[in-house]
């Protein structure tokens, strides 16, 4: 199996030094001691990291879907053409992407970032949309009655409605970037998706593991959070199912 | 073949619109080889989807039927949607080794709830009239079930399992980091296939995933009783595509 492009420039066969017992023998999936002594200068940095990586990355891709999203509910016919570029984006294989994407943007951030950015914006820009469209049309009429501007329709009723489904939206894709940023550390080296391959290539049990349980914790954490977020931005749904 | 070579070198520095007519060209040069690589990932990803199936669609029919454990049956599948596949392998690689059963894992872990979720969701939405009709004709709980439940939910059912379907081919392509078998040895060796077979290879894979989203969407409309075929059943005819649902992993 070999490796990407340019990661392997780092050191291949594990710093053991006087490592003893089940650091030294690779002999248990769960290797406490390893936890320990690589918590601070592997795992945790890796954590972090991946946090930075998805969070900036579904930030970017809500400002830019969102803005698409507003000028498409203005002028209709915006809507097919941007969802169509979206789309495509989405089909595109990751792995590729990112390979795709290194020759512009080399073994950066940005390449993580441009590509996680581009996976968020279907589903963002979707459900954002969907949304603002779904404003029951006795609602809009009452709100005109009423006298309300255009923008104000839009910030008083429109978006308020349009929270859940946006919420959703933005659900969907903070677990998606979370699950991609790992596969991107095949490619760029950053997050948690880099331990699972360190520890794959020199076929560390504890280093790939503890990578993956961390992911997953990770994103269910965030998964939960965001529930929590959701509930309490939008307390008359709770009642309802919001899938 | 030397010379096919030297020019991908210089392909994999440079990224320009070449790459992707060498990633053409490399499809149909090395079609033997990848025709091998998409057998893999079909007989992969089949597996995996039988077994998603089996485990979860007796499951959700079953919950669906008694109106039971929906918030189980409902958040299984957000929970679901949360766990990273490649984080799955690395956990499982320990248990079953290098090789097709912790991808296959991995591809059932993806598919299960999808597939749990929409046939719960397909027979408890099954308009509560007509079982109650059905059962007043003096169906028995397992007639009402087998002939008047299922048949009715079968089109959502099959929403679940498309979209399943498109997810897990999709993602098959990460065998190429554990010991191989599928589109993904392509492309995650770039050293080896230079840029315009990594292409060449995901243009195949965005294929496979349309195919199955194609393929199935047709065994979607035959299954659908004639009653829902048009009319108030349009709820199903204007699915989008599920493709786009879930070709980026």
């Amino acid at each position: 199996m070999s490796h990407a492009l340019v990661v392997a420039a780092g050191p291949v066969i594990p710093n053991f030094g006087k490592a003893t017992g089940c650091i030294a023998d690779n002999n248990s999936f769960f290797c406490i001691p390893w936890m320990r002594q690589h918590w601070s200068d592997t795992l945790q940095p890796a954590l972090v990291q991946h946090l930075w990586l998805s969070g900036i990355a579904v930030g970017i891709g809500f400002c830019i879907a969102f803005f698409a999203a507003l000028v498409a509910h203005r002028l209709g016919w915006f809507a097919a053409p941007f969802g169509v570029f979206a789309a495509f984006l989405y089909t595109i294989p990751s792995i590729a992407l990112f390979q795709l994407l290194v020759p512009i943007t080399g073994i950066t951030v940005t390449t993580i970032e441009v590509g996680l950015v581009g996976y968020t914006l279907l589903i963002l820009f979707r459900n954002t949309l969907a949304g603002l469209r779904s404003t029951p049309p006795d609602v809009l009429e009452a709100a005109r009655g009423m006298g309300l501007t255009r923008g104000q329709i839009l910030r008083r009723v429109e978006l308020p409605l349009a929270l859940p489904a946006i919420s959703a939206g933005v659900r969907i894709s903070v677990v998606t970037t979370i699950s991609l940023a790992t596969i991107a550390a095949y490619i760029t080296p950053y997050g948690l998706g880099k331990p699972i391959f360190d520890g794959l290539q020199i076929n560390y049990q504890t280093e790939y593991v503890v990578a993956g349980l961390l992911a997953i914790a990770l994103a269910l954490v965030a998964d939960g959070v965001l529930v929590i977020v959701q509930r309490s931005m939008t307390p008359w749904t709770r009642r309802r199912q919001t899938a | 073949v030397d010379a096919q070579e030297a020019d991908s070198v210089t392909i994999a520095s440079t990224f320009n619109l070449h790459t992707f007519a060498d990633a053409f060209s490399f499809i149909w040069h090395d079609r033997g080889l990848l025709a091998a690589k998409v057998g893999d990932q079909l007989q992969l990803s089949g597996i995996a989807l039988a077994l998603a199936i089996v485990l979860a669609l007796p499951f959700g029919v079953w919950l669906g039927h008694l109106h039971r454990g929906s918030f189980l049956a409902i958040n299984v599948s957000n929970v679901g949607r949360a766990l990273p596949s490649l984080a799955i392998i690395s956990i499982g690689l320990p248990f079953l080794g290098i090789g097709h059963p912790v991808v296959i894992v991995a591809l059932v872990v993806l598919g299960w709830p999808l597939i749990l979720t929409n046939s719960f969701v397909a027979v408890d939405g099954v308009d509560e009239d007509i079982v109650e009709a059905a059962r007043g004709m003096g169906l028995r709980p397992y007639q009402v079930l087998l002939q008047v439940e299922l048949p009715l939910a079968l089109p959502l059912i099959f929403a679940g399992i498309r979209t399943a379907a498109v997810y897990i081919v999709a993602t098959a392509t990460l065998a190429g980091i554990v010991g191989g078998g599928s589109l993904g040895d392509i492309i995650f060796n770039q050293p080896t296939y230079f840029l315009s077979g990594v292409v060449g290879a995901s243009i195949l894979v965005s294929a496979l995933a349309f195919a199955a989203d194609f393929l199935l969407a047709g065994v979607q409309r035959l299954v659908t009783p004639r009653g829902l075929r048009s009319g108030s059943g349009s709820q199903w005819e204007e699915d989008p595509s599920s493709v786009l649902e879930a070709a980026a992993v």
